[in-house]
């Protein structure tokens, strides 16, 4: 695998290449185990009616995306997206190159898109594969659509990358976008030097963050709070019957056969 | 019955009894017998009529010889070649036509002997002497071999020195391969005697014999955790694989499992520790295959680990789990799965794992103890939910707390209130008393 990223990248520029067959070509390869980087990400939809424009093949405006959770800009991480539309539509292979990672479409049906993300060389050379069932009618029925009020269905998830490349983990590691576990101690990453780092469409790509995206006050707010508070006290809980389903336990091997 | 309709369609006689007459239609059916009185309410039965095809084909039931042929049974005596002796016997021979029946006796062929191999002195001398065994017991044991056709069980109980059947066995064996060595006159001669391709081992045969009569001997309880041991140990090989052909060879080479073969079933550990010490090895090799992949989704990864905390337990314990994470009123998959969301999760379900086989155990060795305890208390507990609240257990009837964190999950999903279509069928309980 690691011989494939080196082509690859010498491939593509020559220039490239006299960063690489340099002496610091092994560490760059070399990965930090024991760390690991998570991109927290949410995969989503969001629809409109069209309303009085809705016609019979186009009754919604929907858009479907891969943004970062707190909307920071993915593609430190991501190089491209493609989103796999239903069949029916022309050139259903969306390819969208820099983020935003944001496809916009107008149809009338609802059904599973496949999302196949794409890194860069650095970060991971294996692509990722989502999916997300686009919603373009709300889940309870509560009167006619409003084509203002759209119908948005988000789910919150984490690209996790164990034991980063050392390269990438230099780039990325200030980035908000993305999470770092800690680092080993007395562990020191090296600046990046300029132009070994992904490949050049690393640097071709507009920045993107969706902080100001049109559709960005639709957006979700995923906070881990709640769902942690609720599971450390269940586990309390289920401790504490345990606790007591053992001393009982104990009293009845105590107790001699009865009746 | 509308008998009479159907038979006059047919064309038949109204009269039951005449139908005892046509002999070809009527089928010889147990049931009909020749009493009229019987085979009348039978046939009314069947409408009175007899079935318009007969079922059995009269002439099949009874072949009766031919009438020219004229059959005696005679008391003759019999040769038979399986014999070599001069003893007469006598048995019943269908004569045909005065001709009794040429050939031999009939089971005659069936006397089949085996081949023992005579052995000279001097071969004897020259590659058969063995420290352990004597000429003459050797002898003797050939001479028994031949008299009773290789069976060593008959000839263990007859041999005068006490010596076992593999002992035996062993004895003749090698003794017949080194004579067809010997008297062979050219290697390629021999390859094929299937006592040179499978050479006998008493140490072999000894233990197929313990294994197999320590299999025959087990409990029912040991078949069970046998096989439930095999089960685990498959899968974890299994788990293994996937996960070495994923990884690089640094795949944590974790728990052993012992050898699992029936034999050393007293040599394995309790029930208790067993499954964790497979799912421990579950564990390393899901985070190996996980670190394999270079990428991953974290909710892909709860899953696996969910898996490989589940393959220890079957797909009840999984549902039940499932349902007592349902009755808690978590999210059976997180909806924000951060990292430490997903690690609290696992444990969660970890714990619950431990606490219904405590539960088990709990009833398990309660019903033992006494069967006819009564008492709400003493009862079993048959939900996760009469443990949960086990801070008030006897106010089942009464309000359950609602608690604070109550969040809606879904629509209209209330997570508190005790579902009252729970599946399981409830034993006695404080309330019901």
């Amino acid at each position: 695998m690691e011989d494939s990223h080196v082509e690859i990248l010498s491939a593509s520029t020559p220039k490239l290449r006299i960063g690489i067959d340099g002496g610091d070509d092994k560490n760059w390869r070399r990965r930090v185990n024991g760390v690991e980087v998570s991109v927290p990400i949410v995969c989503g939809s969001i629809a409109f009616f069209r309303g009085k424009k809705a016609k019979e093949y186009r009754t919604h405006n929907w858009s479907v995306y891969v943004r970062g959770a707190t909307n920071e800009d993915l593609g430190v991480v991501i190089r491209k997206v493609i989103f796999h539309l239903h069949p029916s539509f022309k050139n259903p292979t969306r390819v969208v190159e820099s983020p935003p990672f944001t496809l916009s479409e107008c149809g009338w049906g609802e059904f599973k898109i496949d999302i196949t993300v794409f890194f860069h060389a650095d970060a991971c050379e294996r692509k990722l594969e989502l999916s997300h069932l686009l919603k373009l009618n709300p889940e309870i029925y509560s009167g006619p659509q409003s084509p203002n009020v759209p119908v948005v269905t988000e789910s919150y998830n984490e690209i996790v990358f164990p034991d980063p490349f050392e390269c990438f983990l230099a780039r990325a590691h200030n980035h908000p976008a993305v999470h770092v576990s800690k680092l080993p101690e007395g562990f020191n990453l090296p600046p990046p030097p300029p132009g070994v780092a992904a490949d050049e469409s690393y640097y071709k790509m507009k920045k993107g963050d969706t902080k100001d995206h049109p559709l960005s006050h639709w957006f979700l707010k995923f906070s881990e709070a709640d769902e942690l508070f609720k599971l450390t006290a269940t586990r309390h809980k289920v401790q504490a019957d345990i606790a007591e389903l053992k001393r009982r336990l104990v009293v009845v091997d105590a107790q001699p056969e009865q009746f | 019955m509308g008998g009479t309709d159907a038979k006059d369609i047919l064309g038949l006689p109204k009269t039951p009894l005449s139908l005892t007459q046509e002999k070809k239609s009527r089928p010889q059916k147990e049931s009909h017998r020749k009493p009229d009185g019987i085979s009348r309410e039978v046939y009314a039965l069947t409408g009175g009529v007899a079935p318009l095809m007969p079922s059995i084909d009269v002439t099949h039931l009874k072949r009766r010889p031919p009438p020219d042929e004229k059959v005696a049974w005679q008391w003759l005596p019999v040769k038979s070649s399986a014999r070599n002796d001069d003893l007469q016997l006598f048995h019943w021979v269908r004569v045909v036509n005065d001709v009794p029946p040429s050939g031999d006796y009939s089971f005659a062929k069936y006397n089949k002997s085996v081949d023992v191999l005579k052995y000279t002195d001097d071969e004897y001398e020259n590659h058969l002497t063995d420290p352990v065994w004597s000429k003459e017991e050797t002898d003797q044991l050939f001479e028994y071999c031949e008299r009773f056709d290789l069976r060593f069980t008959v000839i263990a109980d007859r041999f005068p020195l006490s010596r076992t059947v593999e002992e035996l066995k062993d004895r003749y064996y090698s003794v017949t391969r080194s004579l067809l060595r010997a008297r062979a006159q050219s290697p390629s001669d021999l390859a094929n005697h299937p006592l040179m391709k499978e050479p006998y081992d008493m140490t072999r045969d000894r233990e197929r014999k313990r294994a197999l009569s320590m299999v025959l001997s087990q409990s029912r309880h040991q078949e069970k955790k046998d096989a439930e041991i095999l089960a685990e140990a498959k899968r974890i090989t299994e788990m293994r694989l996937a996960a070495r052909r994923a990884a690089e060879p640094d795949v944590p080479a974790n728990e052993n499992i012992g050898s699992v073969s029936p034999s050393s079933n007293s040599q394995l550990p309790a029930t208790a520790v067993a499954p964790s010490t497979l799912t421990m090895a579950d564990y390393a090799s899901t985070l190996a295959s996980l670190r394999m992949l270079h990428v991953y989704l974290r909710t892909y990864g709860l899953e696996q680990m969910v898996q490989a905390a589940s393959s220890a337990v079957g797909l009840r314990t999984i549902k039940r789990v499932e349902q007592t994470l349902q009755d808690l009123g978590v999210n059976l998959k997180p909806k924000v799965p951060t990292k430490t969301v997903c690690d609290e999760h696992l444990e969660l379900r970890k714990e619950i794992l431990t606490l219904l086989n405590l539960q088990k155990q709990l009833q398990y060795k309660e019903s033992e103890g006494s069967s006819h305890r009564e008492g709400a208390y003493a009862s079993m507990p048959d939900t996760p939910k009469d443990r949960v609240f086990a801070s008030e257990p006897f106010s089942f009837g009464a309000e359950r707390p609602i608690k604070k964190e109550q969040k809606r999950k879904g629509p209209g999903r209330q997570s508190d209130t005790p579902s009252p279509a729970h599946k399981r069928p409830r034993k006695l309980k404080a309330s019901d008393l």
